[in-house]
């Protein structure tokens, strides 16, 4: 027995000593880290990349945007990420992190939309909102009711007391947390949109911007507005078993469950793929790569991984991305960018 | 005087004789209604987890006949050859009427980018099957797999599903000819992950999996082992000891993505290990295994009698002869059993993996300890967590094995325990 003891340990040491040598060699696979919006659109164009190509598959974790900055920004080291997904676009302050961390020359590629839909079960009916109602039912606080200046408490409790042409039914909305790309995409989408329109906040702005800011973007925390988590196939879920509530989550899950849910027109357009490509449906964002210059060349299959995802067999309007549930962009923006990213143009940020 | 008393007091259990019974009975009720209650969630866990992902091991598959044409396929560049086009010709072979382009590439759609890939092998291995025409089976789509097993509905408006009329009435030309059949799913347990459904498998979670708890028991047991003993055999009862022993309790209770917070700054940024590879994993379950192994451990320890260590130093045993010839391998049973519960716990663990980057997309099954993986229940996550409708069952399916093989640990340990345990 003590012998059998001591053999383990030896291994183990053995083990652990030629594993730390081994990692200090460079890296053979390329290294994607970020959104998680974007992940299955990067792990299929990976998937195809590794099968099609001589170099290995790209491993791509999904951390969300801004914890995928973070790590693409921590340094140009082969133990840093060489690409990370956004759906956003990089911030000035994450563009100066990476700056100082020695990060100098970043590509941007803008890879297509991601249409953000407000939908409810099948059982229900389609329900027409505007972004006015969207923010008058989420906000924590609106101008009141009765007129006049002051902002209330939101007080509405059924969407038939925002508008007499909704349904009468408690404002129940599932939607992202704030750690969500998707949630600042639809605050930003809807919210701010729709918050400037309203005079008594409109005032805020030159009087208190900061106050104005916070107005538009806080989403009301008395109930009506749920967090249902990370995960959109859980609010699916969730919505087939209460036909009443409504959930905000990205295109693709809507696309692959048209049998049990329906996407709400959004100030009159549906949230149709050809809405969302033409630009019509308002509450699209676009989806982003960064990639880091140093690293091309350094890590193998950089320059033809970007060529892969920016062919028009990946990202075209019938590519396999668009099977996906990626909003293709339009045929002179895709050869801008493809140019941009095989130039491996680094990015101004203005 | 006496007498009347001792009647009375008969009388008195006699009266309260029911009741008691009564109280003992539903005594008995609540204990049997909880164990029901347990077993039924349980039931219910189980039986909507099977019945949720058993279709996943049958898959869908298209007896396509394939002509490899010299034409297509250039026997000095095989590797870059079309396959998909070979594919296609053989799919619309089924439908002449097809003429709309399309519509044709709607038809092509029916089977799997898979089999292209799977064409590309059978030639890679095979040169001398150009020319020839041969009948194989292929991958379906998906979709199609969904719709055959019904998952997609027929009866809603074509704009709803997933899959169009025309694709239906496909499906059911190919099946009604025999052309579409449902076989075991042999992906699902030879493939990395992958996008497309049909081709995901659990190969590379599995070996991550493996290699992780490899680390973690080749670690963890002998520095468990070997810290139980000292702290149980040798080290003096004092308060240092006293502050070990409440702090290995202490751990033991932590939450485990504690653990990885320590290995994301100890071993990936101090030490710079690769990022994602089972290696740190298992080093990051070694810290969250420890505790369990040394409480089992001493537990183990304590329970070999005095007297065995008593005879064995009054023969003229050392202490370190008396420990490794007598006490450890009357201990070891007890050892073995809380290490495999430990690694049980350790096969299960996402949240520690999260922090250093074992949550990620890896195709390649991993081939040692250095190389990307992922484990068990993050696959299960990552499908969890997919669009596609296939993937719920095989996110089920998914979940079966990971139980089957926690069962089968836990399985060892009782057998272990039964087999070579002593009782005194």
């Amino acid at each position: 027995m003590q012998k059998f003891g001591l053999t383990l340990a030896a291994a183990s040491m053995l083990i652990a000593t030629a594993s730390a040598t081994q990692a200090a060699d460079g890296r053979d696979y390329i290294s994607i880290v970020g959104s998680s919006t974007v992940y299955p659109f990067s792990t299929t164009v990976a998937e195809q990349f590794g099968k099609t190509s001589k170099f290995k598959t790209p491993k791509i974790e999904s951390t969300g945007t801004g914890g995928g900055m973070k790590l693409f920004c921590t340094g140009a080291g082969v133990d840093t990420p060489d690409i990370t997904n956004a759906s956003r676009r990089m911030k000035t302050s994450e563009m100066e992190a990476c700056q100082k961390n020695g990060v100098t020359e970043v590509v941007e590629v803008k890879v297509g939309y991601d249409g953000i839909v407000v939908a409810n079960s099948k059982k229900a009916e389609t329900m027409n909102l505007s972004r006015k109602e969207l923010f008058l039912a989420l906000a924590k606080q609106v101008p009141s009711p009765e007129g006049g200046d002051k902002l209330v408490a939101n007080p509405y409790k059924t969407w038939k007391d925002i508008n007499k042409a909704l349904p009468d039914n408690k404002i129940e909305v599932l939607g992202p947390p704030p750690t969500s790309g998707t949630r600042d995409a639809f605050v930003e989408l809807v919210m701010d949109e729709s918050c400037a329109e309203f005079e008594s906040i409109k005032a805020l702005k030159k009087s208190d911007e900061k106050q104005f800011k916070a107005v538009c973007q806080t989403v009301r925390e008395d109930g009506a507005y749920i967090e249902a988590g990370e995960n959109d196939n859980l609010i699916v879920q969730k919505l087939e078993a209460n036909p009443k509530s409504l959930g905000i989550f990205g295109f693709s899950f809507l696309d692959q469950n048209a049998d049990k849910i329906q996407g709400s027109a959004v100030d009159g357009q549906t949230p149709t793929f050809e809405n969302i490509a033409s630009g019509k449906y308002v509450v699209s964002r676009p989806l982003f790569i960064y990639v880091k210059k140093a690293h091309v060349g350094m890590i193998p299959g950089i320059a033809e991984y970007l060529a892969e995802f920016t062919s028009d067999r990946a990202w075209g309007e019938n590519g396999y991305l668009a099977e996906k549930g990626l909003i293709p962009m339009p045929k002179e923006e895709r050869k801008t960018f493809a140019a941009d990213a095989k130039a491996l143009k680094p990015v101004v940020l203005k | 005087m006496s007498k009347e008393q001792k009647i009375s007091t008969m009388d008195r259990v006699n009266v309260g004789l029911a009741r008691r019974y009564r109280r003992e009975r539903r005594f008995r009720l609540f204990g049997l209604a909880a164990i029901a209650a347990s077993l039924l969630f349980l039931v219910l866990l189980l039986v909507s987890i099977v019945v949720k992902g058993h279709t996943a091991f049958r898959q869908t598959e298209i007896l396509l006949d394939i002509h490899f044409d010299p034409a297509v396929l250039d026997v000095n560049n095989l590797a870059t050859a079309n396959y998909a086009a070979l594919v296609r010709d053989a799919v619309l072979v089924f439908f002449p009427q097809v003429e709309d382009r399309q519509d044709k590439r709607i038809a092509a759609k029916l089977v799997s980018t898979g089999a292209a890939y799977q064409l590309q092998d059978m030639v890679m291995n095979k040169p001398e099957l150009i020319g020839s025409t041969k009948p194989v089976w292929v991958l379906a789509d998906d979709e199609v797999d969904m719709f055959v097993k019904g998952h997609i509905p027929r009866d809603v408006p074509e704009t709803e599903r997933r899959v169009s009329d025309k694709q239906m009435a496909w499906i059911d030309q190919l099946a009604a000819t025999g052309r579409l059949k449902q076989k075991f799913n042999t992906t699902f347990f030879q493939a990395g992950d992958s996008r497309e459904p049909e081709l995901a498998g659990i190969r590379g979670a599995v070996m991550g999996s493996m290699f992780t708890l490899i680390v973690t028991l080749l670690l963890s047991f002998p520095i468990g082992v070997a810290a139980a003993v000292y702290l149980e055999e040798f080290a003096p009862k004092n308060r240092w000891t006293d502050l070990i022993e409440v702090n290995i309790n202490n751990l033991a209770a932590i939450p485990s993505i504690v653990f990885g917070l320590l290995g994301l700054a100890v071993f990936l940024n101090f030490m710079n290990l690769p990022r994602s590879a089972s290696l740190v994993g298992g080093l990051v379950l070694t810290l969250m295994t420890l505790p369990t192994i040394i409480i089992a451990s001493r537990a183990s320890l304590k329970s070999v009698p005095p007297s065995i260590r008593e005879a064995a130093l009054g023969v003229g045993a050392s202490k370190m002869q008396t420990i490794s010839h007598h006490v450890l391998p009357l201990a070891i049973p007890g050892m073995m059993t809380g290490a495999i519960i430990g690694m049980a716990r350790a096969l299960g663990e996402t949240a520690p993996l999260l922090m250093i980057g074992m949550v990620a997309f890896i195709v390649d099954v991993p081939q040692g300890f250095n190389d990307p993986a992922t484990v068990l229940p993050v696959q299960i996550y990552l499908w969890a967590d997919s669009p596609e409708r296939a993937f719920v069952e095989r996110t089920s399916a998914a979940i079966m094995v990971l139980l089957f093989l926690l069962l089968a640990m836990n399985a060892a340990a009782v057998f272990l325990r039964n087999k070579f345990e002593r009782r005194w």
